[in-house]
């Protein structure tokens, strides 16, 4: 397989918990420029899948790999991860409720993450259009001065992948982004991260077929740890045991 | 967008302008260049309460600001006023000895002025040399530059040591309370180097100045307010631009700035450094004014009340933290010091000295649960009815 | 009667003056040795002490006690000798043989016998045999305790002599182990001091080491040529230049004994300089230029040359004055049979003490860390199950033990008044603790920084109140008389009562905590609210019902805690904040939320503190220094405690 054309390889992975097995000899691939669903039931380790790309939970075995030069991620801190381009959304939005909307996108955007050069640091003019382009995508240009504790559910979840779209990952791992949207800021949640797409990898982990279905993109099925099927949506509801996993035998 | 920050925040200017105004007034008032209206003593109490307010502007940054609750800034409060006390004890004694040997015969050689110093200073516990950490007592600027250094090195391995594995929240407190008490016991040693707890004494003399204690209280309380200034300054600066966000974002969610590709601990040991620092120097104005330090200063309850000080006067607001320390400290001192009036109940007196920590405890209770903004909140409340 | 029988010795008296005639045996003992008892001479006075001790009498030991005492009296008249009491401005006399009064005598007429301090020694040696073989066992156990705390060659054979005759088994055991210390110490027959020394190897006690030790103390000499004096049981052979025998203090210790020049020092230098000041220079150098080392040196070298001062003592002095003698450490004790033995013996007993050392050590390691599970128990359980910070923890601790100091008060009798005091501490404590939940913890919970320092509050509060009532002054909190003392294993190893009920009452703490967590509905019930409080309320437990009770529960046994605690600490409103930081590093070592974790950290923190007191002995301040320390660095390495939960329970 060639290297060109994969961004992450997750290879023979597997962690417990006190004997309990979250992820079992996993193994997975995506490339530079790729959409991917994660679904799965409780407990298959989604979330313990990304703790481990992130870098917030070391596996007791297997190897994940990133990029062209073939880095291990698995020496990394978080911060050096996310360094790397690897950007993370967590289920629950969350943003720094006690300050603007602007502070946030100031945080995220791209630039020396060095604590003097934090000190030091005034927003270019560069930057500033940055962030009022991005607010644009998110829908967020009139609310910049707000703070972003005042916004509404679905504002602070697009103002949080405004965020990760300004930290101009190369992976953008989603954790239920659409998790107690209306139906029209689901519309706009997609619309948002099919455009990221389209120019970087997205993994987004997601309970709702519905909000997958309008993904359009290639499906992984994780069932106790390890993939149980990839491929389209139609495809893997077409398998009797993922049937089995969701409905129940 | 693009304004300095003092531009921004209107408050730092005010504050830096009722700063100078109430040095002016204190000076005019004073006993040693105005009318005489406050003692030499009060003003070394306002010095002092100057250097406190310092102390918990660090205090609020590494707190109010960064979300660290810091069980140990005290302590470094007390080591910077340990560094500046070993030179002003070393420097005095040896005026005093030379002054001693010169009275003899033939001139003291330097080895004779040096162990007459030594006998000076560590007689009281037993021993006649000077102990290796007193290598640079006789120079003050090293010693000063130790002000710095000293809390600032223990912070850093410190904080470098309780970040690195992650340790937050309580348990950090509990674990810088850990530290702040292994210095105090340290200090209590009598083989510590620093008197055991005897400390170090007689501070308030400027080693060969002849101005009386009026003038010298002066000098140092215009030194506290100019400290004081540069650090709310410096406080104001760090917390206003993007570094401010971050560690902001630190206390507001950690994992969120570590996932953002910060390095969260790098922040973390940054700031407090810097604090520790701060109250370094904080400390070494603060014991010249007191004029003595002891083991008993650095225990782990001063470090405590640093903390009410700040959630009183209202964390997360530098001006806060100024307020809670001087309304505090100035209230305690005024209860504790006798001269608040007793109250007579008929079949029980209310002596203040004796009731005044119970009444403090809880109404720092009260605070935390009816007003955990503080004193500061109620600004909050005035701008609010203003844009009304 | 008895006027009578006075009539008559009055008239009998009168009637023949020489004490030949009808005197008691005693007093004819006395009378024969009579010029060395008036002359009152330590070098002398032996035979008449002698003849006394030995005589056999039933009353020579009165005698004695009386002589020695100053209570025996002379007519100067007749010469005989009686016990004398004073009575009014004169001298009532009893006659030593019958115990008959012979009347009152002026204090003219009488001479009182004062022996000096010498001859007193001698006459209690005597004595000791008598007290030795006392009919009274009490006199016995006297006579045998004094001869422990000040043995002497002398009281070897009345010791010796008494054992046969002693009929209480104990005191035979104790008369024939003092007999092997005097033997070993004193007996002039060096092959039985040696079998007796060798008899002791491995005896633990401290009275051995104390009979032993002196056998091989040395003392540091020196003589000149190569080898010690014939006849000096020496020790061991020094050479000057190593670490034990500095150069300078060898040569030092010559110049001392007068056989060599002493050195010249600093202070020498001065004084000699400051003797020799002539039209402001010494020996040709200026005095200003005598504020160095190098120019003092240069003063004193040219008075040397005039040969004003002795000159500077150079190495080469010091070497040729040093190979003219040998040093070495010589032994007190003169011979070498014994001294061996003696070594070889404190060898042995050594090793044995350094077991036991590590036995005690252990054991006071084992108390130490009871103390600390105590206190950190009711910590455990509002931090490691409930997650909430109680600062003022310590203070519910003061507030148990002050509780016991005041049932104390009002029932004197101990036992009865610590079974009182530790229901009511907990009942106070408990109360204390809902109170506190449900006034202030209650609305901070998910604040745990500001729980903190609320209760911080609450610690400030309570300490001052406690101030307020009881005053600076430490309370006394007596323990029961039944834990009084320790139990002794021998002179190294030994444990007070209290520690013992204190470990005792830890594990019944620890049993009490299982039970109550394990098969208990509150139990059961925290355990749901501490894992889920949504899904616990939802199943009809009242989380705040639960957390109240919980915390008063861990409050309850701080109180309890208390009451031990103040059994042996002082009882001041300081006595919690001794102990909070203690308390907490107990927890977080341990690892929060496991009673096991607590009890492997109070263990841990113990045996460590414990450990580092060992190494740096008197000094508890740098042992708690150096343990606060290494807590910091363990918690680098286990930063959630020894028994920690891993995963998504663990939160984070």
């Amino acid at each position: 397989m060639s290297h060109m054309s994969t961004l992450l390889e997750v290879s023979g992975v597997s962690v417990s918990f006190d004997g309990f097995k979250a992820i079992n000899n996993l193994s997975f691939q995506i490339g530079p420029a790729e959409m991917r669903a994660i679904i799965g039931p409780n407990g298959a380790g989604k979330t313990t899948f990304m703790d481990i790309v992130t870098g917030k939970t070391r596996p007791d075995d297997g190897r994940v790999i990133w990029g062209e030069k073939s880095v291990s991620l698995l020496k990394m801190s978080e911060a050096q991860i996310a360094q790397a381009g690897v950007g993370r959304k967590f289920q629950k939005p969350t943003v720094f409720e006690d300050q603007t909307v602007h502070a946030n996108m100031l945080i995220a955007l791209k630039n020396d993450r060095g604590f003097l050069a934090s000190l030091l640091y005034r927003p270019s003019n560069k930057d500033l259009a940055r962030v009022d382009e991005l607010a644009g995508e998110i829908g967020l240009s009139d609310q910049l001065d707000r703070l972003s504790g005042e916004l509404s559910h679905g504002q602070k979840q697009w103002l949080e992948i405004g965020m990760l779209l300004a930290q101009e990952p190369r992976l953008l791992l989603v954790d239920e982004p659409a998790a107690g949207m209306t139906l029209a800021e689901r519309e706009h949640t997609t619309a948002i991260l099919v455009e990221a797409a389209k120019t970087r990898a997205v993994v987004v982990v997601e309970h709702d077929m519905e909000f997958v279905r309008r993904l359009d993109c290639k499906v992984t099925v994780l069932h106790e740890g390890s993939v149980l099927a990839e491929g389209s949506l139609d495809h893997v509801t077409a398998n009797s045991r993922v049937i089995d996993v969701y409905l129940g035998r | 967008m693009r304004q300095s920050f003092i531009q921004k925040n209107p408050s730092i200017l005010i504050f830096l302008a009722c700063l100078a105004l109430f040095t002016l007034l204190v000076t005019v008032a004073s006993e040693g260049f105005g009318l005489g209206f406050i003692s030499t003593s009060f003003v070394k109490t306002l010095g002092k309460t100057l250097c406190l307010c310092l102390v918990a502007v660090a205090m609020d940054l590494i707190w109010g600001y960064t979300g660290i609750l810091s069980l140990g800034h005290f302590a470094f409060f007390g080591l910077g006023g340990y560094m500046i006390g070993m030179w002003l004890m070393y420097e005095r004694t040896r005026l005093i000895v030379v002054e001693a040997l010169a009275q003899s015969d033939i001139p003291p050689t330097p080895e004779e002025v040096v162990s007459g110093i030594g006998s000076q200073i560590f007689g009281v516990v037993g021993s006649s040399d000077s102990p290796l950490i007193w290598s640079f007592a006789h120079s003050l600027p090293l010693q000063l530059a130790l002000v710095v250094l000293v809390p600032g090195l223990l912070a850093l391995i410190f904080g470098w040591l309780a970040f690195r594995s992650r340790v937050t929240g309580v348990y950090l407190s509990i674990l810088t309370q850990a530290m702040t008490l292994a210095l105090a016991l340290y200090l209590f040693q009598n083989d510590s180097g620093l008197r055991g707890n005897n400390g170090l004494s007689g501070l308030q003399n400027l080693p060969g100045v002849s101005a009386g204690q009026d003038q010298v209280s002066l000098w140092f309380f215009w030194a506290s307010a100019l400290a004081l200034g540069l650090g709310y300054l410096l406080a104001a600066w760090i917390t206003s631009g993007k570094f401010g966000s971050i560690i902001r974002g630190i206390r507001d969610n950690e994992s969120r700035v570590r996932f953002l590709g910060y390095s969260v601990e790098v922040y973390k040991l940054a700031v407090f450094t810097i604090t520790a620092m701060i109250a370094g120097i904080a400390g070494a104005l603060y014991y010249p004014q007191a004029g003595i330090i002891n083991p008993a200063e650095v225990a782990p309850i001063a470090s405590i009340y640093l903390a009410v000080w700040v959630a009183i006067g209202g964390r997360g607001r530098l001006y806060g933290a100024v307020i809670g320390a001087g309304f505090v400290s100035l209230v305690s001192t005024w209860f504790t010091g006798g001269q608040a009036p007793d109250i007579p109940l008929g079949f029980y007196t209310i002596k203040w000295v004796d009731w005044w920590l119970i009444l403090l405890g809880l109404s720092f209770v009260a605070v935390t649960l009816f007003a955990p903004k503080g004193i500061g909140g109620l600004f909050d409340l005035l701008k609010k009815e203003r844009a009304k | 009667m008895k006027t009578l029988m006075q009539a008559g010795l009055m008239l009998l008296l009168s009637l023949v003056p020489a004490w030949a005639q009808e005197t008691g045996p005693v007093q004819s003992i006395l009378q024969e040795n009579r010029h060395l008892i008036e002359k009152s001479s330590r070098k002398t006075i032996q035979p008449a002490i002698d003849a006394l001790a030995s005589s056999g009498l039933p009353q020579a030991q009165a005698v004695l006690e009386a002589w020695q005492g100053k209570d025996m009296w002379q007519v100067k008249d007749t010469g005989l000798f009686y016990r004398g009491e004073k009575d009014g401005d004169a001298y009532r006399l009893t006659d030593f043989d019958s115990g008959a009064a012979i009347g009152r005598f002026d204090k003219g007429d009488l001479d009182q016998l004062k022996p000096n301090s010498g001859i007193r020694a001698l006459m209690a040696t005597a004595l000791v045999a008598f007290q030795l073989n006392d009919p009274d066992p009490a006199r016995r156990t006297d006579a045998i305790s004094s001869l422990q705390r000040d043995p002497g060659a002398q009281h070897l054979e009345p010791l010796r002599a008494s054992i046969a005759g002693e009929t209480d088994p104990n005191m035979k055991a104790q008369k024939r182990r003092l007999e092997r210390l005097l033997t070993a110490a004193y007996d002039k027959d060096i092959s039985m001091r040696v079998m007796a020394i060798n008899a002791m190897r491995g005896d633990l006690g401290v009275d051995v080491r104390a009979t032993l030790n002196p056998l091989v103390t040395t003392r540091l000499d020196m003589a000149e040529g190569d080898t010690p004096p014939a006849k000096t049981n020496v020790a061991r052979i020094l050479k000057p230049g190593t670490d034990d025998l500095p150069r300078l203090e060898a040569y030092d210790m010559l110049a001392a004994a007068g056989k060599a020049p002493p050195r010249v020092d600093r202070d020498t230098i001065r004084n000699t300089l400051s003797n020799n000041i002539m039209d402001g220079r010494v020996g040709g150098v200026p005095l200003a230029q005598l504020d160095t080392e190098t120019g003092r040196i240069r003063a004193y070298t040219a008075l040397a040359k005039d040969g004003t001062v002795p000159s500077f003592v150079v190495d080469n002095d010091i070497n040729s004055a040093l190979q003219g003698h040998v040093f070495y450490e010589v032994y007190a004790e003169k011979d070498k049979a014994v001294t061996d033995a003696a070594v070889k013996t404190l060898r042995a007993i050594q090793t044995r003490v350094g077991l036991m050392q590590a036995l005690d050590l252990t054991l006071d390691a084992l108390s130490l860390a009871s103390i600390y599970f105590l206190a950190a128990i009711g910590l455990a359980i509002t931090f490691g199950v409930m997650g909430v910070i109680n600062m003022a923890h310590g203070e519910f601790i003061m507030m148990g033990a002050y509780t016991g100091y005041v049932v104390q008060q009002f029932i004197p009798n101990h036992t009865a008044s610590i079974l009182v005091a530790i229901p009511l501490a907990f009942a106070v404590t408990f109360a204390a603790g809902v109170a506190m939940e449900r006034l202030v913890i209650r609305w901070l919970y998910h604040r745990p920084l500001e729980t903190l320092l609320a209760t911080f509050g609450i610690s400030i509060a309570l300490q001052q109140l406690a101030k307020n009532i009881f005053g600076t002054q430490a309370r006394p909190l007596t323990a029961p008389g039944w834990l009084d003392g320790a139990w002794v294993m021998n002179d190294v190893v030994s444990i007070s009562y209290i520690r013992i009920a204190i470990f005792v009452l830890g594990l019944l703490f620890l049993g009490v905590f299982l039970f109550i967590m394990k098969k208990t509905r509150l139990g059961l019930e925290t355990r749901a609210v501490t894992q889920n409080p949504r899904m616990a309320a939802s199943m009809g437990i009242n989380p705040g019902r639960v957390n109240m009770l919980t915390f008063g529960l861990g409050s309850g046994i701080a109180g309890i805690a208390g009451v031990a605690i103040g059994l042996f600490a002082k009882v001041t409103s300081e006595l919690g904040s001794d102990y909070i930081v203690q308390s907490f590093m107990t927890v977080v070592v341990g690892g929060v939320g496991n009673i096991w974790g607590t009890l492997a950290g109070a263990t841990m923190i113990g045996f460590f503190q414990k450990g580092i007191e060992w190494f740096k002995p008197s000094n508890t301040l740098a042992a708690q220094t150096y343990m606060i320390i290494f807590i910091i660095i363990f918690i680098q390495f286990r930063p959630r405690g020894i028994i920690a939960l891993k995963g998504r329970a663990a939160g984070d």
